[in-house]
């Protein structure tokens, strides 16, 4: 795909989401800053992935992104037209949105109701976009959706206690490909499976996308998968988005110290390799989203921070064709 | 479900079985006779014992109480004019009538009440109207049914004069008021407060999340997601509620001056009427039982994940 043809599906800008924090109402109004200023395009029939630690936002922006949660500020547009503008107070209504946009939760068991059937979860999404007029043809369009997941027809009368983790999740992806949508936010799609069935699960969503032309916001911790599967990789520290490049590109030449300290941390498969290599090891914990560091937000843990990383917040820069950075340092060694 | 229902019943015969030997004894223990008063002589006491078997050594008479409840023969009342039958006393003078449509009445409205206050209070978790329910509801969990009984009574009846002291036998709509706000008033409160716990907790998981991506409106979202996975605590409540309210309308019924069930069970223990004591407490236990597998099997309803077997697998 080269940079003129492909077409930008999804356009993020500045977005914020500050959850408010319960406690002492009287002094001040205390906030999770959960997503801080985060900006990104994803392309039509890309798989973007979002890495990062435990803590650091990515669900959050997943979420906000298709607004099951409410942004705080900052601009969101889907193809062509605005569904979030804080600044022009454009706050689109979502029900036509949720036909488009789907999202498949990391935890499969959580996120089925446990008093519902399978036909009924995956009949009610269609249900309320009024996609399948005849009974027969629901019926017929959730075997169909059963059946590209690799679950068995005579599945839909069951209700999820019934299945196993993998099976939930496929229920969950047949869920969200129901209303037919053009993008899915997969936050952590995989992480609650076992190792074999994790493989079975990516290389479904794979095959989906192949079939269909899906775009995936792929959310994940697991450095190794997100590169196996995405395009382009973003990597996000508490809240902010540090880099993001294409996946080969950021995996073999990273240039944020965070990104760098988080390859470090991947497992080789060769054991030769993997001893040779330096692994390079944080100091302190990571710092409260509630009272984040002041400037950049990486400093209190960066080896090479300076005064001004203290000070002022770096923006992501492009420092290569398609590769964006947000570090003082880079601006520095030009 | 035919074999777990059936499973059920004669466990619930065993159970009552169980209650008919535990309240003869506890009868038995109680000192006094039912032919004591002033005026008998010993002769005359021991006389009227033997007319009504109770001289017989104490497993005899128990024998003959479980003989006779399995033929559906309840004995006979040996205070209340000679010889009416235990059976007609409560059934047929309308008692037991009486008691079950007050209790059922404030069963009614404390789940009717209770589930849609408790749904109100999640909804607006942290608001003036939370906040507010939660302060009625715990004044009314902890105001015994007594002194609420007792106070509607002298505020309403006696002092604004707009109901009636005596509720006698419940013929107009008005009558009914006070007794069923003073038996409803503790179970409404306790159902609201579990609804709101239970609540929050549904409408915070997951699934909430997965219908709001399919487009699944508020309305739609609470009622047929959330409410139907809240709902299980509460059905569990309504077996023991069940047998609080039977045996709850004991004391409102004496203080209204209702002439059911319940108001006749303690004149009975007062007069050692034996054989109507047995009786009264079987019924009533085998009300409750009932009202417990009916709970039982409406967790099925509400929850699929439970199934009906006695057996562990």
């Amino acid at each position: 795909m080269s940079e003129q043809t492909r077409k930008k599906l999804l356009e993020v800008e500045n977005l914020r989401k500050y959850f408010p924090v319960k406690g002492n109402k009287l002094l001040e109004k205390k906030y999770v800053q959960a997503v801080e200023s985060v900006s990104l395009s994803i392309y039509k029939g890309e798989t973007l992935g979002l890495v990062g630690e435990s803590g650091c936002g990515k669900t959050t922006l997943g979420r906000t992104i298709i607004r099951l949660y409410e942004p705080t500020s900052g601009r969101i547009v889907y193809d062509g037209t605005p569904i979030y503008d804080s600044e022009k107070n454009i706050s689109v209504k979502m029900l036509p949105y949720r036909r488009k946009m789907q999202i498949i939760f990391q935890d499969p068991s959580g996120s089925l109701d446990p008093r519902m059937t399978v036909g009924e979860i995956i009949g009610e999404a269609l249900d309320i976009h009024g996609l399948t007029p005849s009974k027969k043809e629901r019926t017929d369009r959730i075997r169909q959706l059963l059946e590209e997941v690799g679950l068995n027809t005579e599945h839909a009368n069951r209700f999820p206690h019934e299945f196993s983790g993998g099976q939930q999740q496929r229920v969950g992806i047949a869920r969200a490909l129901a209303v037919d949508p053009e993008f899915i936010v997969c936050d952590e799609p995989i992480s609650a499976l076992d190792v074999s069935i994790q493989s079975q699960v990516v290389n479904m969503l794979e095959d989906l996308q192949a079939n269909k032309g899906l775009t995936y916001l792929f959310i994940a911790h697991d450095v190794s998968v997100v590169r196996h599967i995405s395009n382009r990789i973003g990597v996000m520290y508490l809240g902010c988005l540090v880099e993001l490049a294409e996946s080969h590109e950021l995996c073999n030449h990273p240039i944020h110290p965070y990104t760098k300290t988080l390859l470090s941390a991947v497992p080789l498969p060769d054991p030769i390799k993997s001893r040779a290599r330096q692994r390079i090891l944080l100091e302190g914990d990571i710092p409260s989203p509630i009272n984040p560091p002041s400037g950049c937000r990486f400093h209190t843990r960066c080896p090479y921070a300076t005064d001004r990383c203290r000070q002022e917040m770096p923006v992501l820069k492009e420092y290569g064709p398609g590769h964006f950075g947000a570090c003082h340092l880079l601006e520095q060694n030009g | 479900m035919g074999t777990y229902i059936l499973k059920r019943i004669i466990g619930s015969i065993l159970i009552l079985l169980l209650i008919m030997v535990v309240t003869f004894m506890l009868m038995n223990a109680i000192p006094g006779s039912p032919f004591l008063t002033e005026k008998s002589t010993p002769e005359q006491i021991a006389m009227a014992e033997a007319k009504y078997g109770l001289d017989k050594p104490l497993y005899v008479q128990l024998w003959n109480y479980i003989k006779n409840y399995l033929h559906g023969d309840l004995g006979t009342s040996l205070k209340m004019q000679e010889g009416t039958p235990v059976k007609n006393i409560i059934f047929h003078q309308g008692k037991f009538a009486l008691s079950i449509k007050l209790g059922l009445l404030a069963l009614l409205v404390a789940v009717c009440l209770g589930i849609p206050l408790g749904c109100l209070a999640a909804f607006y978790r942290g608001s003036w109207l939370d906040g507010l329910l939660r302060v009625v509801t715990t004044i009314g969990v902890a105001i015994p049914t007594f002194v609420l009984a007792a106070l509607l009574l002298v505020v309403f009846s006696v002092k604004l004069k707009w109901m009636p002291t005596l509720s006698g036998s419940l013929t107009d709509a008005k009558s009914y008021i006070l007794p069923v706000i003073s038996l409803s008033s503790y179970y409404t409160c306790y159902i609201a407060k579990l609804m709101r716990t239970s609540m929050l907790d549904a409408i915070n998981q997951d699934y909430i999340r997965t219908a709001r991506a399919k487009g699944v409106k508020t309305k739609a979202l609470v009622l047929k997601h959330a409410l139907r996975n809240s709902l299980i605590p509460v059905v569990t409540y309504l077996g023991p509620v069940t047998a609080g309210i039977i045996t709850g309308s004991f004391v409102v019924e004496s203080t209204f001056s209702v002439p059911g069930l319940g108001k006749y069970f303690v004149q009975c223990v007062m007069s050692r009427d034996y054989p109507v004591i047995m009786a009264t407490t079987v019924v009533l236990s085998a009300l409750v039982i009932f009202a417990m597998l009916v709970v039982d099997i409406a967790y099925k309803i509400v929850d699929p994940r439970i199934t009906l077997t006695t057996k562990e697998d």
